[in-house]
């Protein structure tokens, strides 16, 4: 597998590309956090927010359509809220019968359900944008900047670092599991569940001592090459003027976006 | 594809901005206990170990096995960590892994991530290493027999806290989200606990001494058991009064008060353009929330001192 497998980053020559990840990682959060505080139904500020994410987009010359194409990751999860579609209280809309339940939809229900998967949606978005235009170890730097405790940027480092290893190490497994599961056609061929399970957790067992004996001879490689406990980066981040500018300027969009869904 | 299916990873927006905050409370003073216990008791090779356990939790969560209908059971791995690495590190490890899914390929969203590290990596470790703890110096077979209990009982806490939290949040009705995330991780609980029974009965065989006297996970403190118990003893007693009654819960929310705040939390906090820090609504689901900090603190505590002592 190489090494970039699971790599999120677009390389391009754009604005975006360059801004300090402080800047980005927290005006992703704040953008956000300004959605879940849009009370529902607010539609004006819904597609303002949605005008932002375009023109960000844009900007970072990635397409207009680039976050839409990998946001519906999160719809699948929209099936926990559908609840709320009966239970506010409010003019019905329609009533049907499910099942042995007699259903109503209410309008407010229907508000509030619509509200929540364009939040999400949108959200999702802003996320996609910034893994795009933020190499990983850049992102990671940020956090540490912004007082993410080392112990736990370094670990997520790491985990980045090893991630497609331990994955080929997980192919291997499986290949080894399929190249000995032959099956007669139309006959059903592997044991119970049971038993299947057993060999599933036989190789996540097999998977632990391959790292924990991995994560030793790296240990070791890394003390002969000078680690003392922490990680050094010769990309160190400074905040230039223009930094400054885009966050006060992205901040202050958003706070005008909250203004415009409470008018 | 290769992502881990396990509908536990609740994306931004669904949650309130309120029940988030609490979340994340809660889980930044786990983690800093986490942090300085681990800082003061391991030495710097650990953090290596531990970013490549959390790479291990990672690609183990894609290892499945075919159950039936096209469904596969697969891994979480809360337990386990905690169960192998020692209670600290394994909520660290967690952390890292919650942490990743997000950030890369946002499976699970930035703001709501702290309820996302409590339901998944904190209540699941603390679970999974309690109730392990309890029987440690017991008959291997005893051992994992818990542990695989652990390993179910971890899931179904961790479904029941998502379930609060979509309720809190005005997202899912209660008396339909509490059975439903109970039902569906009662069988995924099934896939877990058989998996970790599995590969620990696997590194038993093979690396004893990873798991037995002097290991890391024979180093945490008996105060885990505590810790495990009750958070354990919480989700039995929780779960079948609100799916067997669930007005009963509600009733409980609205006597205290957090009902309305958890589902109008959304316009309370900057009503008519006026920036009250506090809405008087949203002051109790926050004291509810301070209170609840001051128990998992104090639960912390207590698990540190009885560490230190040990030292």
């Amino acid at each position: 597998m190489h090494f970039d497998a699971f790599d999120r980053y677009h390389e391009k020559e754009s604005f975006l590309h360059k801004l300090d990840p402080r800047v980005k990682v927290l005006v992703t959060v704040i953008f956000i956090v300004s959605n879940a505080l849009l009370p529902d139904g607010a539609w004006l500020a819904f597609i303002f927010a949605w005008l932002f994410l375009l023109v960000i987009n844009f900007i970072s010359k990635l397409g207009l359509g680039f976050t839409v194409k990998r946001s519906i990751i999160a719809l699948p999860f929209a099936l926990i809220a559908i609840t709320v579609l009966f239970s506010i209280p409010g003019k019905p809309l329609t009533t049907f019968n499910f099942l042995m339940w007699e259903l109503t939809i209410t309008d407010a229900g229907f508000l509030r359900f619509i509200s929540i998967l364009v939040r999400s949606w949108l959200s999702v978005q802003m996320a996609i944008l910034l893994v795009a235009v933020t190499r990983f170890p850049d992102l990671i730097h940020a956090l540490e900047h912004l007082k993410v405790p080392a112990i736990l940027t370094t670990i997520i480092a790491f985990l980045y670092r090893y991630l497609f290893v331990m994955t080929d190490e997980v192919f291997r497994l499986i290949r080894a599991r399929e190249s000995r599961s032959g099956g007669v056609a139309g006959r059903r061929s592997g044991g119970g569940v049971l038993w299947r399970a057993k060999i599933a957790g036989n190789m996540v067992g097999q998977l632990f001592l391959r790292s924990f004996e991995r994560s030793d001879r790296i240990y070791n490689a890394m003390v002969a090459r000078g680690y003392a406990g922490h990680l050094y980066t010769l990309n160190a981040h400074e905040m230039k003027s223009y930094d400054y500018f885009a966050a006060a300027f992205a901040i202050a969009l958003i706070f005008i976006l909250q203004l415009i869904g409470r008018l | 594809m290769l992502l881990s299916p396990a509908p536990l990873h609740i994306p931004d927006g669904f949650l309130s901005i309120v029940v988030s905050v609490i979340c994340w409370a809660i889980t930044i003073v786990t983690l800093y206990f986490a942090i300085s216990k681990t800082n003061q008791s391991l030495g710097e090779k650990q953090i290596p170990l531990m970013g490549i356990m959390a790479a291990f939790i990672f690609a183990a969560q894609m290892i499945n096995f075919p159950v039936a209908g096209g469904t596969s059971g697969h891994l979480l791995g809360g337990a386990l960590a905690a169960i192998v690495l020692g209670p600290w590190a394994g909520m660290l490890v967690m952390t890292a892994v919650i942490a990743l899914q997000a950030l890369l390929f946002q499976d699970g969203g930035l703001v709501v991530m702290g309820a996302n590290i409590l339901n998944m990596g904190l209540i699941t470790a603390a679970i999974g290493y309690g109730l392990y703890r309890s029987v440690s110096g017991q008959s291997k077979a005893v051992k994992l027999g818990v542990a695989g209990f652990a390993a179910w009982l971890s899931v179904m806490a961790g479904a029941l806290f998502t379930a609060l939290q979509l309720w809190l949040s005005g997202t899912s009705q209660l008396n339909i989200v509490i059975p439903a995330m109970m039902g569906v991780h009662a069988l995924i609980g099934v896939g877990e606990a058989l998996i970790t029974v599995a590969a620990l009965s696997f590194i038993m065989q093979t690396r004893p001494d990873l798991l037995g006297e002097g290991s890391e996970s024979a180093k945490g403190s008996r105060n885990w058991i505590y810790a495990g118990g009750i958070i354990s003893l919480l989700v039995v007693l929780i779960s079948p009064f609100a799916s067997g009654d669930p007005d009963g819960l509600e009733r409980v929310a609205i006597d205290m008060g957090f009902i309305d705040a958890g589902q109008d939390a959304p316009y309370s906090i900057i009503p008519d353009y006026t920036l009250p820090f506090l809405g008087e609504t949203a002051l109790s689901t926050i004291l509810a929330g301070v209170v609840g900090i001051a128990v998992v603190g104090a639960i912390m505590v207590l698990v540190g001192r009885g560490l230190k002592a040990k030292s």
